[in-house]
């Protein structure tokens, strides 16, 4: 994005074109989660602290390799570890790094109510501008992947940046730079989601994961974070991964026809009673009759 | 509707006549500014969250986490003003069969021809319905908004939870909204005397005769004429 004020179009006593022009400039980023060659190192994890300046907190234990059970305001990259049986009853662990999918239609965005408090930049990153932030909790509404999450301390909500500050001056994510195994890529989206392709068809035809696939939900428009899956078929099994996430049809339903309705309603019953006092005018008290009047 | 409306009869009221009686106690008159004050507050913040075309309102109330803070604690100082006006006036509120027979005819009262309706006690079919309708809308407004309030309080295991509460909440609110534009305009600029004896506690004794005759005959001891 940053690249792209600063793409020369012409150049003084220079023969002939401008060298790159015409090129086609992709600005869409994308995170891409291998997680057929994670090893639940939480490198990541730690990397993410370490770059967004928390410490570790106090977290339980849940029988589970799993650090705390869903992400928290000052913890936004978690492994998801998942225990799966398989058809032949050997067992497989799912692990999966969740962290914000950055959504290309963004529940959390469409809910909000204060202004300026999240925005969606060109290159596809969904951040949050505490500042404006006033902890009303709507994203959390609004988000189908379980994502914003609210600090009773500083009454407003955090979630990943997906390292926005590192990303605009050309740097990768904290989590990519600390992965050890590679599982764990940045890039433009079309290369990540060629990137991503290709390994799935990998594991298909040479690992025997005949349904291995690329998660990168329709429903949202697509993420700035996609997965590969051993079994694209059922992402449930990784923790919680919806199948079919959309913005949910309540939030549609709450900030479209309702506010529409709402505000019809409230105009228009304004108007209906400044129509009525113009047209029959105030009631106003009537003498009582004699027979009615004096000491009973 | 009819223009001579206006100049129906002669308007001349006696010293009898605007002579003042007690409408509303001290008490009642505090608790229900109090309601009028703690919803105001309710509606300003609210509406800010409900449009970006009304974010401004949070700015007049201390800006948006300000406003966010306070709006549950005023809604529920709202529902302490209900609870408090259900005591005062819960009684008075019930309807009878002179209200279901006005309520029938309540074109009448619309079009200000208020002399073709039945007799009214201390309160009409209309100040019954928006009081048992905002009864029932606090109580909505409260369950929703609590589970609005504590957003860390609902797990994501039950997060349909917060999708009910929001679409309950935003549509009771507006329908609040709607009565309360309708009670503000009657009591103001409509009914001639009834602000008024929200702030005095009195009224005339024409106004008594004129919009509530079956509690005149009652608090001025006169037993309804026969027809
Ligand atoms: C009874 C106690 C009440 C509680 C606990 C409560 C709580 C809440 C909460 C937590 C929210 C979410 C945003 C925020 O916190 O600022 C909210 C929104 C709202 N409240 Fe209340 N509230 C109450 C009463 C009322 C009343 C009396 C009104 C009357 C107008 C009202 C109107 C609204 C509106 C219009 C919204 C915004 C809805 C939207 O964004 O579509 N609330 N309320
Ligand atoms: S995953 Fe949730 S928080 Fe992240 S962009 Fe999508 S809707 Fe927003
Ligand atoms: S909590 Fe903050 S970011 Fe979330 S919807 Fe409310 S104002 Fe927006």
């Amino acid at each position: 994005m940053s690249q792209a004020s600063t793409e020369i179009i012409r150049i003084s006593g220079h023969a002939g074109a401008v060298p790159g022009a015409g090129l086609n400039r992709e600005f869409q980023v994308c995170k891409l989660v291998d997680t057929t060659t994670c090893i639940g190192c939480k490198a990541c994890e730690v990397a993410c602290l370490e770059w967004n300046g928390y410490t570790f907190t106090q977290t339980s234990f849940n029988n589970s390799y799993q650090t705390m059970p869903e992400t928290a305001w000052n913890y936004w990259n978690l492994i998801k570890f998942n225990e799966h049986e398989r058809d032949d009853g050997s067992m497989m662990l799912l692990m999966r790094k969740d962290q914000c999918m950055h959504c290309e239609e963004p529940g959390c965005l469409e809910a909000c109510p204060a202004d300026g408090a999240i925005v969606q930049y060109a290159n596809g990153i969904v951040d949050f501008q505490e500042a404006h932030c006033i902890g009303c909790g709507y994203c959390v509404t609004g988000c189908p992947f379980n994502i914003p999450k609210f600090s009773p301390e500083a009454h407003k909500v955090f979630k990943c940046t997906l390292c926005n500050d590192r990303v605009s001056v050309g740097l990768e994510p904290a989590c990519i730079k600390a992965c050890p195994t590679g599982c764990l890529h940045f890039g433009t989206k079309s290369e990540m989601k060629e990137l991503a392709e290709f390994r799935a068809e990998q594991l298909r035809d040479v690992s025997g994961f005949a349904d291995a696939g690329v998660y990168d939900p329709a429903g949202v428009g697509g993420t700035h974070v996609i997965y590969v899956l051993h079994d694209a078929k059922n992402p449930e099994l990784y923790g919680g991964l919806p199948k079919d996430p959309h913005i949910p049809y309540s939030v549609w339903l709450w900030k479209k026809p309702l506010k529409w309705l709402g505000n019809l309603a409230m105009i228009g019953g304004i108007v209906g009673l400044a129509l009525h006092y113009l047209r029959v005018g105030p009631k106003k008290e009537e003498p009582i009759p004699p027979e009615d009047r004096g000491p009973s | 509707m009819s223009t001579t409306d206006t100049v129906r009869r002669p308007r001349t009221t006696t010293d009898f006549d605007e002579e003042l009686i007690p409408r509303y106690s001290f008490v009642e008159r505090v608790n229900h500014w109090f309601g009028a004050a703690t919803y105001s507050y309710c509606l300003i913040t609210g509406l800010a969250f409900w449009t970006p075309y009304l974010y401004w309102l949070a700015a007049i109330v201390g800006g948006g986490p300000t406003a966010r803070f306070w709006h549950p604690w005023f809604g529920i100082f709202f529902v302490v003003s209900q609870f408090l006006m259900f005591l005062h006036w819960g009684g008075d509120m019930e309807m009878d069969n002179d209200d279901r027979v006005w309520a029938d005819n309540i074109k009448a009262y619309i079009e200000n021809e208020d002399d073709k309706l039945p007799p009214v006690g201390r309160f009409n079919w209309g100040q019954k319905l928006y009081f048992w309708a905002m009864v029932g809308s606090t109580i909505l407004l409260l369950l929703s908004g609590f589970v609005l309030w504590y957003v860390e309080a609902v797990p994501w295991s039950i997060h349909i939870l917060r999708y009910v509460a929001i679409l309950i909440h935003a549509s009771v609110a507006v329908l609040t909204i709607g009565l309360f534009l309708i009670h503000v305009y009657m009591s103001t600029l409509l009914e001639e005397g009834s602000f008024a004896s929200m702030v005095h506690g009195t009224v005339t004794r024409a106004w008594a005769w004129t919009f509530h005759r079956k509690w005149y005959y009652e608090v001025t001891g006169r037993s309804r004429p026969k027809q």
